[in-house]
């Protein structure tokens, strides 16, 4: 006997917002998002009030106003008379192109070592577990101020490098100078540079150069047109090796593809190697790295380093000893199971963590406070802040900046993420 | 065949022989670990002379040290003196000298006893935490060690902590009561709103009634005395303690069906996370002002504690998602087919075993948050290196470096490292339960 009971009533009775788990969600969102609206009304009309009662508005226009100070390293041209705006972007190209260093050379030290460290040699992994122990636990600001004082303090003055008795002298052929003040690289000039600039000859009696930024972009674009050459190379060996069995040889045509149009441009182009010299009681020509520069730099990707290291041994011992086995028992040479096995597997462990890694090494280089590097933080939210006495806008556009960065790079890792995911129930 | 005569047999064993002397004891080892191909003879030797190098350069450095001088002349005098010219030595007089200050800042040395008495409280509360063999009684401690420590770092009346720790007392009541009498509605809005009443009405003037009444209090000290590695530990300690509860609910609002809720949570923790600390505390020091009501001005190292707070809750929040991630689907589907609504499940099946999952996360997370109290150092908190910075100002030690940065350095090594270790260890623990 079964019971027959009413169906539910329709209609709706208030109470049901309360406790009918249908309408109950709606009731609670709606409830919080009152609650923030209101938070946040009450966080702007403080706002208003505050620069009402200060005399300020909120306006985004001094960013057209004059700037008024000077950027020690810019990677565009920019002089005290340009704007705010101008001068927040020679930030923004600074702190990338730290990011952009430190990166790199984050991931060849992390690489190195967390590959080191799983050496068979117990001297060598001891030594790697010290590097990564001494870098993970110490906070990267000491590194930075210690690096910079290494920097300041122990290395020679440009005067020792002087006269006849020099107690210093420059190193790699008398092309690098290592200083208190910087180090100091050749650089390469053009003869016949096709960027218009006015030539200028570095010391007497040299062939006169300009340093050219289209000549530059001519090289990277003639670089890129080589590799994806190269890669039609391999793309045909491929094909012929799965038609045939048998792969060409192509690592010299590959070598040419890529060395030789770049030398044909340069050498057109009348590349030269200028070397720093000494001139008065300083270094002049070549490339002026900074201290802060190379402080941030260095101290950055051994921080960096220590956690990618890691990364990468977690990522080799995470592919299961089996699978190298495997590929032993179905005849694969050892060096061709690093390559088709274990890293492929490996990577998919590493990449996510190491992507993040370069998303907190991009935020860390907001301490380039430290030693006066001139970053987006330095500029904008430094010394344009404390000119202009607009605190709000200046850190609402840092913070925006920061924020676009670290969404992109996100973004990309998520996307990478979906399309190496193991397929799950 | 069978037939064939055997001609010798032996028939006893033979003695066993010792190995090769190339296959045993410390030769054996030497060549399997240090030079069993070409390349690892190399690179063998090249890190032993790393090693050398490093060793010859900073060895003598340290172990000449010079310990008792005043100041760095003072220090340099004495090296002349007496060291043999080839070597430089440290001057870690610098550290016998101002060591006080580097671990407690400007707190009145003979008030020193508070904050070791309240790391000690700290302790005692942290470990049933962390330690579940020890006996269940101790998490008394743990509920009375934020206030305890509150009252003995800034010392004033007692009865201030004593009257905001009623206010939770207030809520848990309310919820008794009204959950008993009225309905559970009632007793989830009366926990959320009585105690506010009661901290915004009631919690000051009835702190100021009982201290004029019974006056039982301790020196006051100011929080711009804080310094040294006694301000890194309170940011940090209180930082991680309060973004805890903030950082589970905000993981799970990010996990929650609700839309709006989830959106919330997605936003505050993308943008936390997305910006450097040191922009959130130029935030906190230049921005916080004008979001608050005009007139309203408090403490830097109180506006530092909450934006620290919010920015390590962003990061728990992600790790403890991990966990929740990591939770088999049929835990969540075991909680809701035993009857059990959100909260209950929440409460009682799924946080017990994603928390316990995220633990070592958690602690990485508070490792990275203990390296970052160094930034406080840019809006004019004088942590170890805000010390170092006026210690080097002095007339007495102008010009000393490394002493203080090894110094600092390896202080940040003992915690951070042992902190690791226990990390690990909780890591090798939970495997082993899993399996």
């Amino acid at each position: 006997m079964s019971t027959l009971t009413d169906p539910p009533k329709p209609g709706f009775r208030l109470s049901q917002l309360i406790y009918d788990t249908r309408y109950r969600s709606i009731t609670i969102q709606v409830i919080a998002l009152v609650l923030i609206v209101g938070a946040f009304w009450w966080l702007g009309s403080n706002t208003v009030n505050n620069l009402n009662a200060l005399g300020k508005d909120f306006d985004f226009g001094f960013l057209n106003s004059a700037a008024g100070y000077d950027i020690n390293q810019r990677l565009i041209e920019y002089d005290n008379q340009m704007s705010h705006g101008r001068a927040a972007l020679v930030g923004i190209l600074n702190t990338l192109l730290v990011a952009l260093m430190g990166c790199a050379s984050a991931l060849i030290i992390g690489v190195f070592v967390g590959v080191l460290r799983l050496s068979k040699n117990w001297v060598v992994s001891k030594l790697m577990a010290v590097y990564v122990e001494a870098f993970r636990n110490v906070p990267l600001l000491i590194w930075i101020l210690l690096i910079g004082a290494v920097m300041t303090e122990s290395m020679p003055q440009p005067r020792e490098f002087r006269g006849e008795d020099a107690t210093q002298s420059m190193i790699l052929g008398d092309s690098v100078a290592v200083t208190n003040r910087g180090i100091w690289i050749p650089r390469i000039g053009f003869s016949n540079s096709i960027s218009g600039e006015e030539a200028v000859a570095p010391i007497d009696g040299a062939t006169p150069v300009a340093s050219g930024g289209a000549d530059w972009l001519l090289i990277l674009g003639v670089l890129a047109l080589s590799l994806i050459a190269m890669r039609v190379v391999r793309n045909r060996a491929d094909k012929i090796q799965q038609a045939t069995g048998d792969r060409p040889t192509t690592w010299y045509q590959q070598v040419a593809i890529l060395v030789i149009p770049v030398g044909v441009v340069m050498f057109a182009l009348g590349a030269t190697i200028v070397a720093p010299y000494l001139k008065g009681f300083n270094f002049t020509e070549g490339t002026h790295l900074r201290n802060s520069l190379i402080a941030l730099w260095v101290a950055l990707s051994l921080y960096t380093g220590a956690f990618i290291a890691e990364i990468v041994r977690a990522g080799i011992m995470a592919v299961s000893k089996g699978q190298s086995e495997a590929a032993a028992a179905l005849g694969i040479q050892p060096s061709r199971t690093m390559k088709l096995v274990i890293l492929p597997q490996a990577l998919r462990v590493i990449i996510p963590p190491l992507i993040s890694q370069f998303l907190n090494l991009t935020k860390n280089s907001s301490l380039a406070i430290a030693v006066g590097y001139m970053d987006v933080r330095a500029t904008l939210g430094g010394i344009t802040i404390n000119q202009t006495g607009r605190e709000l806008e200046g850190m609402l556009l840092m913070g925006a900046f920061y924020l676009a960065l670290s969404l992109l790079i996100s973004g990309g890792m998520n996307y990478y993420n979906h399309s190496t995911q193991l397929a799950e129930r | 065949m069978s037939d064939t005569p055997v001609t010798y047999v032996r028939t006893q064993m033979l003695d066993q022989q010792a190995p090769p002397t190339s296959e045993v004891g410390p030769v054996r080892w030497v060549r399997e670990n240090l030079f069993s191909s070409p390349m690892n003879a190399i690179l063998t030797i090249l890190s032993l002379y790393v090693v050398y190098i490093v060793l010859s350069h900073v060895g003598p450095w340290i172990v000449n040290g010079i310990w008792n001088a005043n100041s760095l002349t003072e220090c340099r005098e004495i090296i002349a003196t007496t060291g043999d010219g080839h070597h430089s030595a440290a001057c870690f007089g610098v550290i016998s000298a101002r060591w006080h200050q580097l671990v407690f800042g400007y707190y009145p040395s003979e008030l020193y006893w508070r904050p070791v008495l309240a790391l000690v409280v700290f302790l005692v509360g942290i470990a049933p935490v962390m330690f579940p063999s020890l006996p269940r009684k101790l998490y008394f401690v743990t509920a009375a060690a934020p206030f305890l420590c509150f009252w003995l770092l800034w010392g004033g009346s007692i009865w201030l902590p004593i009257s905001i720790a009623l206010g939770f007392g207030v809520g848990i009541v309310a919820n008794k009561v009204l959950a008993e009498h009225v309905s559970a509605l009632a007793a989830i809005v009366g926990v959320i709103v009585l105690p506010l009443i009661y901290w915004i009405l009631l919690a000051g003037p009835l702190a100021g009634g009982l201290a004029s009444v019974i006056p039982l209090e301790i020196e006051f000290v100011p929080s711009r005395s804080f310094g040294g590695f006694m301000l890194s530990i309170v940011i940090g300690l209180s930082a991680i303690v309060m973004s805890l509860p903030l950082g589970i609910l905000l993981a799970l609002a990010r996990r929650s069906d609700l839309f709006i809720i989830k959106t919330c949570a997605v936003v505050f923790i993308e943008v936390i996370r997305g910006v450097p600390l040191i922009v959130w505390l130029f935030t906190a020091q230049l921005l916080l002002n004008y979001f608050l009501p005009p007139g309203s001005s408090f403490d830097l190292t109180l506006r530092v504690i909450i934006m620290v707070t919010l920015f390590a809750a962003a990061y728990i929040a992600e790790v403890i998602r991990g966990g929740l991630a990591a939770l088999p689907k049929g835990q969540y589907e075991g909680a809701d087919s035993l009857g059990l609504n959100y909260w209950q499940s929440m409460q009682l099946i799924v946080l017990p075993q994603a928390l316990k999952i995220s633990i070592p996360g958690i602690v990485n997370t508070f490792i990275g948050l203990f390296k970052d109290t160094t930034l406080v150092v840019f809006i004019g908190l004088f942590d170890p290196i805000g010390i170092s910075n006026a210690i080097r100002a002095t007339t007495e030690w102008n010009g000393i470096y490394w002493e203080l940065f090894l110094f600092i350095g390896i202080m940040f090594f003992i915690s951070c490292f042992s902190m690791g270790r226990y990390s690990l260890y909780l890591e090798k623990k939970l495997q082993r339960e899993h399996r």
